[in-house]
């Protein structure tokens, strides 16, 4: 019988109107390699959050080695010997491997810091993970791959018995995930515990011993990876009672016309050839997991980014957009995932953040504003949209999520573009403005707008969209049909099982 | 009814406490001297607050994006260098020399501008270099000697003409200088206030990749504003030769941060999408009022600089603590 060595337990998380975990367990055993896996938003990373002590949980035991324990920081659970190795990596770019791995324990003596000394024991542990490279070298010089072993390193450093992955995978070449996976079976032997957090059901095959799966904040089941088919893990992540009704679009409302086309559309490494066209009145879906390279799609059309190559056409013209000032011009609107960095001016009242794209438009000679019509406008849309706010010089950052969203809303709607790029559009906000959200989205289409929404919300796309594309690394990997379409199919072409039965 | 609730409401703590400022520092003075409160220091004051009220009036257009313009004092000395080349030495026309020297401000400002939007130079790096350039071409230019407009006719009146005359019989008089500086505050003050250049200025110090996401062109707008921060310099060379009927090579030397102070004491944030053109101008009062009431009163130099470095403090410390009851 292997030893237990976390043992959660019953963990409750909420957050002002999320239940994010609700009576969640799990038992990672002494050197195995533990999978943790769901949805986006299934409570993954909250649940992680609990373990790793940068969250408290409402209730619910974490033992650890048989002894129960409170993690009360990211300390405390580094000197018990968890750490997390996160998606975005920690490290200081400017400063050298040693000095990121000892950071926080340098040593000294009396006031000196001795290089020499981290030099030394870093040599050691980048041989433990097979990084053949001086412990001197800055960071910004090393690979992402290299940055990784660093912080696996780093891990290691602080005697760890349980480190965690979050998508350790997703930026690397599969050279590099040969490496990765070598070094996770020596750790093992080193009676060295992983829970590995990632989208690739392959990998999960290759390399986890157990998996435990989490849906909507609930534990669904702990499974033994080697005799559970992918399928059954699969429809434990996603198989839930559908829980909304798909209303039937008015598929007359899509017109023939062809608003916008993309033809081979390149940017970076992130999207690779990506092609597709979009009807006036029509809703197309972006599905795919997190970093598949739909948001770096929609930044490269609206020329937010400058891509590598392509061609755009708008209602059948063909158009160079390197800014966009172009975008818009060629009425094209994108509306960021990152609201409150690229969304709103936040600091600015809600009538000059709905009229700010409009502006050109509300101006009288000489170029001034003309605040009254700006007011009416923006008053307009305000109860257009039902936007609760306390006036229209209220700072946007003091409104809800849901309400900051539709203000963006209002100010593509008042710029009266023909072509609007949803990415996320229903992140973080509640229950209830999501499906405002939705609705509003299925109400642009029906008076003529090309509506293009990005989420990694399946049931939501199902329910929004006429047609599904799917991406998987930068690429298109398939199109289907929202109304005859399933979560598994999605799923499936978003993380590209090829030869598996689902 | 509305708008005035609207406008009280927009008065926060931190104008009042400027306004405020300036009040007591007046009433202060006026009781410590009796020179103080009297049409002739009155009229010094104005004198000595126009350059640094023009130079301000530019360099909250650049703070308000979130920029920084550390060259307006130091064009200044080169512009004024060249404003005496041009009608001195080569007998340009006053009214085509100064035309020229105004041309020669925008240049200074769109150069800074090019380095801070299309280069990608931050802009105190940008315009650092730009003061250095400038102080250096000032002296190059004239060898380190003063240029005299003694033989140009009326240029000194530019400044000093007095269009209304004695009042009432003083010795008060309002000169050309000032009614320039309080005309250039209104319309720039408008510009900045009212029409969508002023906004998107503010929206791009408030973000600028909000503001670029929307589809504004950030740059052409950012650009601007330096050019008007440049222009500006050249208005105060203008008024600073004609007062001293001179080009000085090193006249605005220091004279950058000045105008810095000013947009910070009327309430101007360095982060951008903060500050007004009334904030700055009185900034620019408060300044000199009090560097001229310390003097009055037989304060040495040394401390006025003391003195004038607390005042700055003090005044953003005001506005940081308001800030935070504002977020509570």
């Amino acid at each position: 019988m292997p030893k237990t060595i976390i043992e959660m337990k019953g963990i409750s998380k909420a957050f002002p109107g999320v239940q994010a975990l609700q009576d969640c367990n799990l038992n990672v055993q002494e050197g195995e390699v533990h999978a943790l896996l769901g949805e986006n938003g299934a409570g993954k990373s909250t649940l992680m959050k609990v373990l790793t002590g940068i969250y408290h949980a409402d209730c619910g035991e974490i033992f650890f080695d048989g002894k129960k324990v409170t993690l009360s920081s990211v300390i405390d659970a580094r000197d018990l010997g968890i750490t997390m190795i996160h998606q975005e990596l920690n490290l200081l770019t400017n400063l050298t491997i040693a000095q990121n791995i000892f950071i926080g324990k340098e040593i000294k003596k009396g006031p000196f810091l001795q290089e020499n000394a981290i030099n030394e024991q870093s040599k050691e542990l980048l041989k433990k993970v097979n990084l053949p490279v001086s412990p001197e070298t800055m960071i910004s010089s090393l690979t992402v791959a290299q940055q990784q072993m660093v912080e696996i390193a780093k891990a290691i450093s602080y005697h760890s018995k349980v480190i965690i992955m979050d998508e350790p995978t997703a930026p690397l070449s599969s050279s590099e995930i040969d490496s990765l996976f070598t070094l996770i079976r020596e750790m093992k032997k080193n009676k060295i515990s992983i829970i590995y957090i990632s989208h690739r059901m392959d990998e999960i095959k290759k390399i986890c011993d157990r998996a435990t799966i989490l849906r909507d904040g609930q534990y669904i089941a702990t499974v033994n990876v080697s005799d559970t088919p992918l399928s059954d893990i699969i429809s434990m992540m996603v198989g839930r009672e559908i829980t909304y009704i798909r209303k039937k679009r008015d598929k007359s409302k899509i017109s023939k016309e062809e608003v916008l086309r993309v033809e081979n559309l390149c940017c970076g490494n992130k999207v690779n050839n990506v092609s597709f066209s979009l009807k006036k009145g029509e809703i197309l879906g972006f599905a795919g997991l997190i970093g598949a390279g739909r948001t770096e799609t929609a930044r490269a059309i609206f020329g937010a980014d400058i891509p590598d190559g392509g061609i755009v056409y708008i209602n059948g013209k063909k158009v160079s957009i390197h800014s966009p000032y172009d975008a818009v011009r060629c009425g094209i609107s994108y509306l960021s995932e990152d609201r409150k960095q690229q969304g709103l001016i936040i600091e600015m009242p809600v009538e000059d953040n709905i009229t700010i794209a409009a502006l050109g438009r509300l101006k009288k000679h000489l170029g001034f504003v003309d605040f009254k019509k700006c007011g009416e406008k923006a008053e307009e849309y305000v109860s257009m949209l039902r936007i609760k706010t306390p006036s229209l010089r209220s700072v946007a950052k003091s409104l809800s999520g849901g309400n900051q969203q539709k203000i963006v809303v209002a100010k593509w709607l008042l710029r009266d573009t023909d072509v609007l790029i949803f990415d996320e559009p229903t992140r973080g906000i509640d229950i209830g403005a999501k499906d405002e959200i939705c609705e509003l989205l299925i109400q642009l289409a029906d008076i003529g707008k090309a509506v293009i929404m990005i989420s990694s919300e399946m049931q939501e796309i199902m329910r929004v969209c006429d047609r599904i594309l799917v991406m998987h690394e930068g690429e298109i990997t398939g199109e289907l049909d929202a109304e005859e379409v399933t979560q598994e199919e999605i799923m499936k072409l978003a993380s590209k099982i090829e030869g598996e039965k689902v | 009814m509305k708008n005035v609730v609207k406008q009280m409401k927009g008065f926060s703590i931190q104008k009042m406490a400027i306004i405020f400022g300036l009040f007591a520092m007046i009433i202060f003075f006026s009781f410590a001297s009796s020179n103080f409160f009297t049409p002739s220091n009155i009229n010094n004051i104005l004198l000595s607050t126009m350059i640094n009220g023009v130079l301000a009036c530019g360099a909250i257009f650049v703070i308000v994006t979130g920029g920084i313009d550390v060259s307006i004092g130091t064009s200044m000395s080169f512009v004024s260098v060249m404003l005496g080349v041009f009608i001195t030495w080569w007998g340009i026309p006053a009214p085509v020399g100064i035309l020229l020297g105004l041309i020669l401000g925008g240049l200074i400002g769109l150069l800074n501008g090019i380095m801070v939007t299309k280069m990608s130079i931050t802009p105190f790096i940008a315009t650092l270099g730009m003061q250095m350039i400038t102080s250096g071409l000032a002296i190059v230019i004239t060898n380190g000697s003063p240029i005299y407009f003694n033989t140009i006719d009326g240029y000194q009146s530019i400044c000093l003409g007095t269009p209304f005359g004695q009042m009432g019989g003083s010795d008060y008089a309002v000169n050309n200088g000032v009614l320039i500086m309080f005309a250039l505050a209104v319309i720039f003050g408008v510009i900045l206030s009212k029409t969508i250049f002023g906004r998107y200025l503010y929206a791009i110090g408030n973000s600028k990749e909000a503001t670029r996401l929307s589809g504004i062109r950030v740059e052409l707008w950012e650009l601007l504003a330096y050019i008007v921060a440049g222009g500006m310099s050249a208005v105060a060379a203008v008024l600073m030769t004609s007062r001293m009927n001179t080009a000085y090579p090193a006249t605005g030397a220091g004279y950058e941060m000045n105008a810095v102070a000013a947009c910070v004491i009327g309430g101007a944030s360095l982060a951008g999408g903060k500050g007004s053109m009334k904030g700055a101008i009185l900034g620019a009062f408060i300044m000199s009022i009090l560097t001229n009431g310390l003097r009055l009163l037989s304060i040495p130099t040394e401390w006025q600089k003391v003195l004038t470095g607390l005042i700055i403090i003090i005044a953003v410390f005001l506005d940081m603590t308001g800030k935070k009851k504002n977020k509570i």
